[in-house]
């Protein structure tokens, strides 16, 4: 999380982490395991009071950001919901937003008006079962024909697909991407219900057999939709980036508290200094993941030529010294640790499953190392000459 | 402070460099401790090279960007420092006087020098005119800094100093030597030290060089014997060499944020580059090889994240939401980062970083770099002080038990184990 906020961000992230506070504690949590929701429709339609899905959205679409960095704020907000395991799907209901706010079309602004309001939930078919669920990969096609579009094919996990009354899908046309509307009960939809490894996060395989829509229900041009797509993803990403970090924090903050209070051989096991050097190791990787998922976040609302890299390197980070963090944790916590009653594994879910989504840490990485190995010298060397 | 503008200054800077320095071939770029099979000649010369391009940009009022103007400096910000650090990238600078020239030894003199010792010394540094050294570690212990043997006894208004002093790079073409000395063995450790300043090359000190295990020969190791030192190069006070010496500590720590210091965006002293490693990787011909966008992408991953977590900590200084003490996470996670960075290049490069010939551009020293990888979580305090720091001073655990603690020096148990 940013160092210093406006007081506009301060007030935009402590209203909602008070709300958290109130509406979400562990005890509700432990509560939603079985809903098949996993929130109650109230809590996020009163989130979405707050500003959780405005930021990312146009003035004239009803939404507007705090300080101007929209990302940043929303970050602010992620944040506060990885550090109490929040449900809700915070980064796939934004992603959505951008790309309903980005056309001109008055009927999906209605959708985006209710999406904002948090009366519609809207779930996003994007990702596609293994071995397509690598980044950039799209096969699910869309095909144009006459006045329609005709989608086939299967996507998951979709996180909220069960609640949502629409879907956003992307899919190919072409050599091009297309996104599509449609209402979640139109005909030749099934959406069946996955397991999850977060307890109040829900996903679902969403398959669609010769669904037609109207052209009316492409967001953006079809075929052409290639570069939207690729800022939903960027954002869905660094929103999921900031939440583990929050989580990450969190069980950072218990586990310290816990070597104090914990004894052994007639000491506290923060006086051992195996014990004392591990935290510095991963202080080093806590403070390195708020860097790095910040500087990312900034890039995007500052149109870095730097995005991309930026994004993938904190996801790749992130999505790893994050495991490895919260392992460390449930490890310094013995037994207790690896048990349900304990609240750490809340937390540790959310990192684990932020970590799968749009793309693995090792495929982030690889990206990294594409966009570095194929840069032009000078950007490299920051100016100077080649 | 003067008032010129980050902007203006930005352009002046780059007006000069590109007029006066050469542009850098890639693997020129200096790391101080690869053997790159130069003469002392070699040596010496790019030496001098360094102290007139030091000597060309205190003239051109950008040396010392953030040094006081009364001691020759350009009383500027960080971020005039920073906009430098972005101009000369690419480009020669004077590497031998950064680290430990200009922070710590420098710092520290601002920091607890006498007018007259400010005077004579800042300027000088700033002209090229004085390389130092500093003088902490001992063939007997390094990480226990304080722990220092060398000992300095008073006679009149001079100072007699006798002990060892070692592992300093570069002391054998250096001029002046800031040294850590025990003038009190009646009192614990912490109260019986003293900072003082002297030349390197003179009666009563002897250098010898260490052969390191790539065969550079830039390590030294510093004899005193009878060194005599006026009362007026003490720094700080009689027996108050610690509080001295936690502001060194802290100046070590800082170096690659110091706002004394230039650091070349894209160069860490303690970690190969991304940019060399993406140079080897087409060297060997691997540049569209996806086992090596795995090795480059985890080298850049860990550099940005670096940079970032650097750029936290600064901001978290300045603002006061950290401490100092935080500086050490800086410390910790550049020294793990550059251990990792060397052995990916290593990877990298593969059988050519252990058999080469000259043909062979950077990816000849990828093995011996290897071979080196610990030197930077050694130097400048290993990275368990750095877990010590951050564990204790910024978690607030429980300290190590010391049995040196409250017992006068004389009588703390001393172990054997040292090279001879
Ligand atoms: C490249 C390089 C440049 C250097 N430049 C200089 C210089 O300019 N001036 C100078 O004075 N010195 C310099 N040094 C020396 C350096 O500061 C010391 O080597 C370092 O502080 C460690 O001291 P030591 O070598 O005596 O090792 P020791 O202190 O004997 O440590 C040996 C090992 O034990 C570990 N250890 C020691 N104490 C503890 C503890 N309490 N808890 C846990 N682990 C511990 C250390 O981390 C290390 O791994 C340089 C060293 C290198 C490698």
């Amino acid at each position: 999380m940013l160092l210093t906020l406006s007081s506009e961000q301060e007030a935009l992230r402590s209203t909602t982490a008070r709300f958290l506070d109130d509406r979400v504690p562990v005890n509700v949590l432990r509560g939603l395991r079985d809903d098949p929701a996993g929130f109650d429709p109230q809590y996020w339609a009163k989130g979405a009071e707050l500003g959780w899905l405005a930021l990312l959205v146009s003035e004239a679409n009803g939404g507007g950001s705090v300080s101007g960095r929209p990302i940043s704020d929303l970050c602010l907000i992620a944040y506060e919901f990885g550090a109490r395991a929040a449900p809700g799907p915070l980064a796939a209901s934004n992603a959505i937003a951008i790309a309903l706010d980005a056309t001109n079309s008055d009927a999906h602004h209605a959708v985006l008006e209710q999406v904002v309001a948090g009366g519609v939930i809207a779930a996003w078919c994007y990702s596609e079962p293994p071995p397509n669920d690598r980044i950039g990969v799209i096969e699910f096609e869309i095909v144009a024909d006459g006045n329609e579009l005709v989608l086939n094919g299967t996507k998951r996990p979709v996180e909220s697909a069960s609640a949502a009354q629409q879907l956003l899908v992307t899919g190919r046309t072409g050599t091009g991407l297309t996104q599509v509307l449609v209402p979640a009960d139109s005909p030749g939809i099934t959406i069946t219900p996955l397991e999850s490894a977060d307890l109040t996060r829900r996903f679902a395989t969403v398959r669609f057999d010769n669904v037609r829509v109207s052209l009316d229900a492409a967001v953006g041009a079809v075929g052409e939709a290639d570069a939207q797509v690729e800022r939903q993803v960027l954002a869905a990403i660094t929103i999921g980036n900031a939440e583990a970090v929050g989580a990450m924090q969190r069980a950072f903050d218990m586990t310290r508290s816990w070597v104090a209070d914990r004894y052994s051989f007639g000491r506290p096991l923060e006086s051992y200094q195996a014990i004392k050097h591990r935290f510095a190791d991963l202080l080093s990787w806590l403070e390195g993941a708020h860097g790095i998922a910040d500087a990312a976040a900034l890039a995007l609302d500052t149109d870095s030529p730097e995005t991309a890299e930026l994004v993938s390197a904190a996801k790749a980070f992130i999505g790893d010294r994050g495991g490895e963090l919260m392992h460390e944790c449930v490890h310094l916590h013995g037994g207790i640790g690896v048990t349900f009653e304990h609240d750490l594994h809340l937390y540790l879910r959310r990192v684990t499953v932020n970590r799968a989504m749009f793309g693995t840490p090792k495929q982030h990485q690889r990206r990294v190392g594409e966009i570095a190995a194929h840069r032009k010298d000078e950007e490299i060397r920051g100016g100077g000459p080649a | 402070m003067t008032d010129e503008s980050v902007e203006a200054f930005r352009l002046r800077a780059r007006e000069f460099i590109r007029a006066n320095l050469k542009p850098l071939p890639r693997d020129e770029s200096y790391s101080p401790l690869r053997n790159t099979r130069t003469t002392d000649e070699e040596e010496l010369a790019s030496v001098k090279r360094d102290r007139e391009i030091q000597r060309m940009l205190f003239d051109a009022k950008l040396a010392g960007i953030c040094f006081p103007t009364e001691y020759g400096g350009a009383g500027l910000t960080p971020a005039h420092q920073r906009a430098f650090n972005e101009e000369i990238a690419g480009y020669e600078y004077p590497s031998r006087f950064q680290a430990p020239t200009l922070s710590p030894c420098a710092g520290v003199l601002l920091d607890f020098g006498t007018e007259e010792q400010k005077q004579q010394h800042i300027p000088a540094i700033l002209k090229g005119e004085e390389l130092w050294m500093q003088f902490l570690s001992e063939p007997s212990g390094g990480s226990d800094v304080a722990g220092a043997l060398t000992s300095a006894v008073r006679e009149g208004d001079e100072w007699v100093l006798n002990g060892e002093k070692v592992w300093t790079t570069g002391a054998w073409f250096s001029d002046w030597g800031l040294c850590l000395a025990r003038t009190n063995w009646d009192v614990p450790k912490h109260r019986g030290l003293t900072v003082f300043i002297f030349p390197i090359h003179q009666q009563g000190v002897t250098v010898s060089r260490i052969e390191m295990i790539n065969g550079s020969q830039d390590f030294c190791q510093e004899f005193l014997d009878d060194l005599r030192v006026p009362d007026s190069d003490r720094i700080g006070e009689v027996d108050g060499g610690w509080t001295v010496g936690v502001r060194w500590m802290f100046h070590e720590r800082m170096l690659m944020n110091s706002p004394l210091v230039t650091v070349p965006v894209g160069v860490g002293n303690r970690g190969a580059l991304t940019s060399s490693i993406v140079d080897v990787a087409r060297e060997v011909g691997r540049i569209d090889d996806p086992d090596a966008h795995d090795i480059i992408g985890e080298a850049r991953t860990l550099e940005l994240v670096k940079e970032k977590l650097q750029a936290r900590i600064g901001e978290g200084m300045a603002t006061g939401k950290m401490s100092d003490q935080a500086a050490a996470i800086g410390r910790l996670f550049g020294g793990t980062t550059g251990v990792r960075l060397y052995t990916l290049a290593f990877d990298l490069a593969g059988s050519t970083g252990v058999a080469w010939s000259d043909a062979d551009g950077l990816a000849r020293y990828c093995g011996e770099d290897f071979l080196m990888r610990q030197t930077g979580a050694i130097g400048g305090g290993t990275l368990e002080m750095a877990r010590n720091v951050i564990s204790e001073r910024v978690l607030a655990m429980p300290r190590e038990q010391a049995l040196d603690r409250d017992v006068p020096f004389r009588d703390v148990p001393r172990g054997g184990a040292a090279r001879t």
